[in-house]
């Protein structure tokens, strides 16, 4: 079991001290990223998915449950503690999204009967359907990202899971956020948006390679986060209303008032 | 001297993952000799140059440069013992998916480019099924999943590798590589054969020589020093 991950601070891109010297996180969590972009969000959670042991471009060391991770623990995919979805929006495997499952299923060492059930879940989240005989490459953005998120909610199913900027992405974000953070895992987002930054309980704030502070979100956020949450949803409504060929005349505004 | 043998195809990032992997032993002391085969033309080597390792290009011209790698290796060898190198590193073309380029006692680093689709570790030969090591690139590019599937590929075709996953832009896993060739054995020349044979055609080589010697070679020899030569009858 995963109680909780420790990162130890390391080096930012000039080679200081970074001002953060150690995080702790803990089951149940989830902890958000923010900072401008080339900020070194992405290697932080990248030092974070290989387990890190002083020995990437930041120094940075990881520990679970406060000891080092063998080397097994960290490369072999059975094993594999960290489930990550990466900025990446395509598929470039030449294969059939259903071989392509079961292929990742052998993998992680999971039955090849959660094929349906994973592409039942993309479904959920995104607009059109995908199909099991689908070729990979030619799935759109959100259809390969609803893919994604499945994939890592069913096969890879790791106690600690990374999202790296899920808001681009066209497809329910707080659904998808839902799915991948699940009972009692620890959860890091790497964000831009303030609807998800303000939904963690904490955040950490990059600023050039290096983690600058850590922020515990507010009550007052908390309650503001609420309210963004209706803006995001009207927002979304508006966006499957257009989407369908709606003619838009009026939009109700007094529910999300600040 | 001991030898490392890279090996992988062109673009798949064998100088970005090696120069980072010197840079870390170098930082500890040891003294590294880069060799860089091509064929016609390449500026790798004021790359190493930057991070101050002795290099030496060989361009093999009109013959085989996988041929022309093992042909040499002997002068690669005596180079880097005067530039008093702790062990020499031969970066090879990567031409061609059935190249066989590594010796018995040679430490064999195959980089592949997981970019290419899980479907390229089941098309590309010796020099993935021989290796010691198969250091998989670019997987930043890729999701998680296919990250996997790939790696899965690697050690279907090649059970007793050790897979390092790095990225020739961050250094990542490059630390891993370079402990790795830290590790490798001391080459005895005149009894070193290749692990498998070279691909069929016309020269001593592609008829199934493995003897590595330049005494044993027929054919059209190009030497490192650009003379170029037939012997035989």
């Amino acid at each position: 079991m995963v109680d909780k991950i420790t990162v130890l601070g390391g080096y930012d891109k000039q080679g200081n001290k970074e001002p953060v010297e150690e995080i702790v996180i803990k089951k149940g969590e989830i902890f958000g990223v923010v900072g401008p972009t080339g900020s070194g969000k992405s290697s932080l959670i990248g030092d974070i998915e290989q387990l890190a042991q002083e020995d990437t471009f930041s120094k940075r060391k990881v520990l679970v449950n406060d000891e080092e991770p063998s080397y097994d623990d960290r490369t072999n995919p059975r094993k594999k503690m960290v489930a990550q979805l990466s900025q990446n929006m395509n598929f470039l495997a030449d294969m059939s999204v259903g071989d392509f499952l079961s292929l990742h299923a052998k993998c992680r060492g999971a039955s090849s009967k959660c094929v349906d059930a994973v592409i039942r879940l993309a479904n959920t989240l995104t607009g059109e359907p995908i199909k099991k005989e689908h070729e990979l490459t030619i799935l759109s953005g959100g259809q390969s990202r609803a893919l994604m998120v499945a994939d890592i909610a069913i096969i890879s199913d790791s106690p600690i899971v990374l999202i790296d900027e899920i808001e681009n992405a066209g497809i329910r974000k707080h659904d998808a956020l839902q799915i991948l953070s699940g009972h009692g895992k620890i959860v890091m987002v790497v964000t831009h948006d303030p609807v998800l930054a303000l939904m963690a309980d904490r955040r950490i704030v990059m600023k050039n390679g290096g983690m600058q502070k850590v922020i515990n979100t507010t009550t007052q956020e908390k309650v503001i986060a609420e309210k963004l949450n209706k803006v995001d949803e009207l927002m979304l409504s508006l966006r499957d209303r257009v989407r369908n060929g709606e003619i838009i005349e009026d939009i109700k505004l007094e529910d999300v008032k600040l | 001297m001991r030898m490392v043998i890279v090996a992988g195809t062109p673009g798949s990032g064998k100088t970005a993952v090696l120069i980072h992997s010197l840079k870390r032993l170098i930082e500890k002391g040891l003294k590294p000799s880069v060799v860089k085969i091509d064929c016609l033309y390449t500026d790798d080597d004021k790359k190493f140059a930057k991070i101050g390792v002795p290099t030496k290009v060989g361009l093999s011209m009109d013959m085989c440069p996988d041929h022309y790698a093992i042909y040499n290796i002997e002068d690669m060898i005596n180079w880097a013992e005067d530039n008093q190198s702790d062990f020499l590193v031969v970066e090879t073309a990567g031409l061609c998916h059935r190249c066989a380029p590594y010796t018995e006692n040679c430490l064999g680093v195959c980089v592949i480019d997981a970019t290419s689709g899980p479907n390229t570790p089941l098309k590309v030969g010796p020099f993935l099924s021989t290796a010691d090591i198969a250091v998989i690139t670019k997987g930043d590019m890729i999701s998680q999943a296919e990250r996997e599937i790939f790696r899965e590929r690697v050690l279907e075709v090649n059970p007793q590798c050790k897979v390092i996953e790095a990225n020739g832009l961050s250094g990542q896993g490059c630390v891993e590589l370079g402990e790795e060739m830290l590790n490798s054995k001391e080459v005895a020349l005149d009894k070193e054969k290749l692990r498998h044979s070279a691909p069929l055609a016309v020269c001593t080589l592609c008829v199934g020589e493995r003897k590595v010697n330049k005494k044993y070679h027929r054919g059209i020899l190009r030497g490192i020093d650009g003379f170029q030569s037939y012997k035989g009858e």
